[in-house]
């Protein structure tokens, strides 16, 4: 529907280096032994009025940089600049303050939504707490905020748990889009959902962002979904970026090695092409990121590894225009370029579809 | 499909209600389906319409109450299995039928090792010594894909990650040779690298073990990759059947219709828009009068809120054997 020429060339949300490690406290004495490396040095942009996909396997990381991004957690290290303003070191009054800018949507609507409260209070909490409103103008916002995510306004006096799980993730982007924010955390919206509902709410998230030039971080393990509604698509393995790539060209054929193999493993519902389809099966677990492996994290499970992998970090790298990858095979230290002639190697020596 | 075969489960009009407070929910109306010997059939349908408790009744693990399976038989190894009571029905889930839940998590128990969970079965039902049961769990756990599988069996269920756990369970469905194996939603919880590797070793055992198969998932994808044949549930009932090609290439039911054009593609045209299915499922409070689609059907007729459409062939082949539908509406492309 909307390509990158249609959502903005300049960035609304610039990430750089970001790190979140969480403690592991361990012992009677509750002694600092470890961190969990949940992200561990992630940079991106996403760009005004864009939806940028993050995908990749359970544990690495992806709410983690979603919460970060909005400071539901904070930081270990680096910036997250959001229209101008460094979120990431910013004092609790000036985030109090442009908090209403930055919001998320999470998976399970039921466990977000307060059950005590009815419908119109559940959507008008945000603005009884960051606006001056008296309460004939909050119903009336409140009235506005239901037509625009398709809730019938009879609704209003309800409790949340008299709603279906469609209506109920309704109920939270409602409230989400409360304080006309322009940036939104999408925390896999529709994993929760039934897969005839999650249409709806994917069009919903659609309108809204055409309807408010919205920016979106969507973030999901459904790739199907991601191909359907990001522009451009990150993919995440153990706390860092594998792969950064505009959505056409990673479906097409992704670089990393890892990217590879994650869309090869999702089935597509075609029989005719699930019977000629190449797989690349990965051997073995994700590592824990309390103990990730040197080099490259994805060093013990990739089918294409070298030697220098095991000790070497990548360093994520635009190998073709707007093609970011951080993989060896395309950005050899030793060679000291990122030129293009390197970038066709791994196609020959590799598993091409 | 060697079709004329004898099915190894045959099940004849199953009927399941809940009681509870607020009135009868009718979970599962006059369900019927049979799978052949080494047959692959996959279950798929909306939240709430009854795959599970489908299979949780003909494998007798539903508490009564509430629940009650008031109708039907399901003919397995030439005894109907609804009347042999509860201790017939314990000896055919050990050693008959294997099942595999969704959360490997909640069916292992966490405080006895991986491999005396995988042994148990084997001595109740197989007669084993304690050393040969060691033996065969080991060659399981191997079987199933896990490296160093002697040493393994000492492990318990939370040192093992999700992936191997599922692979822990399937070994034990697996334990005693089931004709059959029931797998509800046994991937869902799953990476789908993960998924990957699980339904690899799922085509990988079929060839070897010429196990019947029954795969309940909401994935269609999945289906499209694993099942000969798939059966489509609404509300408690089959909708639609058929041999998994000609179910994607010419779905009928309205409901299968929409549910394939709803989910985006990978690969190919992107489309602009997603289809949706507006509206909501019954509440199956009584049993069906009408057809329980119609109120978010496309091609709805007087005719459907009055009488419940029983299900018809649409290739000659007998219902249940080919491609067969429960709507009144006659596609154009049937
Ligand atoms: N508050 C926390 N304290 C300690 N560890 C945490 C915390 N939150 C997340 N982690 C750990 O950080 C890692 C990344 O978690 P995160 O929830 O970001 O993953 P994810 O990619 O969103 O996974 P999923 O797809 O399962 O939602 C995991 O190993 C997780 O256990
Ligand atoms: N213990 C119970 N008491 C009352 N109703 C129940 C009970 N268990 C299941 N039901 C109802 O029976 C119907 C069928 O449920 P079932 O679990 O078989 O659905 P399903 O198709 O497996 O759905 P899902 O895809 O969500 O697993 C649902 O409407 C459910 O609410
Ligand atoms: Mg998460
Ligand atoms: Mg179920």
């Amino acid at each position: 529907m909307r390509d990158l020429t249609a959502a903005g060339t300049r960035p609304l949300v610039q990430v750089r280096d970001l790190k979140v490690h969480f403690p592991i406290h361990t012992g009677v004495f509750r002694r600092h032994t470890g961190d969990v490396k949940a992200v561990d040095g992630v940079s991106f942009d996403i760009m005004a009025g864009e939806t940028l996909g993050l995908v990749g396997e359970s544990g690495c990381g992806k709410s983690t940089v979603g919460r970060a991004l909005i400071r539901l957690y904070d930081p270990t290290a680096g910036s997250v600049v959001i229209d101008g303003t460094d979120i990431a070191t910013l004092d609790a009054e000036s985030l109090r303050r442009i908090r209403p800018t930055m919001q998320m949507v999470f998976q399970d609507p039921q466990a977000s939504l307060n059950p005590r409260l009815k419908l119109a209070e559940i959507i008008g909490e945000p603005l009884l707490e960051h606006t001056a409103m008296d309460a004939d103008a909050r119903l009336k916002r409140v009235h506005e905020l239901m037509d625009a995510v398709g809730l019938n306004r009879r609704f209003a006096n309800r409790f949340s748990h008299e709603f279906s799980g469609g209506q109920r993730q309704r109920i939270g982007i409602a409230r989400a889009l409360a304080l006309n924010p322009r940036f939104i955390v999408c925390d896999e919206p529709i994993a929760a959902l039934d897969v005839s509902i999650q249409a709806q709410v994917v069009n919903l998230l659609e309108d809204l962002q055409a309807q408010f030039g919205l920016t979106y971080l969507f973030i999901s393990h459904d790739l199907s979904m991601v191909r359907h509604i990001a522009d451009r698509v990150a993919v995440m393995y153990l706390g860092r970026i594998a792969e950064l790539s505009p959505r056409d060209a990673l479906y097409a054929n992704p670089l990393h090695p890892y990217a590879r193999a994650l869309l090869s493993a999702v089935p597509e519902a075609d029989p005719a092409r699930e019977a000629t389809r190449r797989r690349i099966i990965l051997k073995g677990d994700v590592p824990s990121p309390a103990n990730p492996p040197k080099g490259c994290t994805f060093c013990t499970r990739c089918p294409q590894v070298i030697d220098i992998c095991h000790s070497q970090r990548p360093v994520l790298t635009e190998v073709e225009p707007g093609r970011h990858v951080a993989c060896h095979l395309f950005n050899s230290p030793t060679a000291g370029s990122t030129g293009s002639a390197e970038v066709t190697e791994p196609n020959q020596q590799g598993v091409s579809k | 499909m060697p079709d004329g075969a004898v099915p190894v489960l045959d099940v004849r009009g199953l009927k399941t209600i809940f009681r509870t407070r607020s009135g009868e929910v009718h979970a599962v109306n006059n369900v019927s389906f049979h799978l052949q010997p080494g047959e692959l059939l996959g279950v798929v349908g909306e939240s709430g319409s009854g795959k599970s408790v489908t299979m949780m009744s003909l494998l007798g693990l539903l508490p009564s109450p509430p629940a009650d399976v008031r109708g039907g038989e399901v003919w397995l190894g030439g005894r109907d299995i609804l009347k042999i009571g509860v201790d017939g029905l314990r000896d055919v889930r050990g050693a008959k039928v294997g099942f595999v839940f969704q959360d490997p998590m909640t069916s292992l128990n966490p405080v006895f090792t991986v491999g005396n969970q995988i042994m148990e079965p084997l001595i109740r039902h197989k007669g084993m010594t304690k050393a040969q049961a060691r033996i065969r769990a080991a060659e399981l756990l191997e079987l199933v894909g896990i490296p160093d599988a002697a040493a393994r069996l000492k492990s318990y269920p939370h040192q093992f990650s999700g992936g191997m756990r599922q692979r822990v369970m399937i070994a034990i469905a697996l334990a005693c040779d089931p004709d059959v194996l029931i797998a509800d939603e046994p991937t869902t919880a799953l990476d789908v690298t993960i998924q990957a590797q699980i339904l690899e070793l799922v085509r990988d055992l079929r060839t070897k073990l010429g196990m019947a198969i029954i795969w309940i998932t909401h994935d269609l994808g999945v289906i499209a990759g694993i099942a000969d044949r798939v059966m489509v549930m609404y509300a408690g009932q089959v909708v639609e059947q058929a041999p998994v090609a000609q179910l994607f290439a010419r779905p009928q039911h309205p409901y299968t219709r929409a549910l394939l054009k709803t989910i985006p593609k990978l690969g190919g045209q992107r489309e602009a828009r997603l289809q949706v299915i507006e509206g909501q499922p019954p509440l199956m409070t009584a049993e069906p009068g009408a057809c329980a689609f119609r109120a978010r059907c496309t091609h709805a007729l007087d005719r459907c809120a009055t009488e419940n459409p029983q299900r018809r062939s649409l290739d000659g082949a007998p219902v249940g054997h080919g491609h067969d539908v429960a709507c009144h509406w006659e596609s154009p492309d049937a």
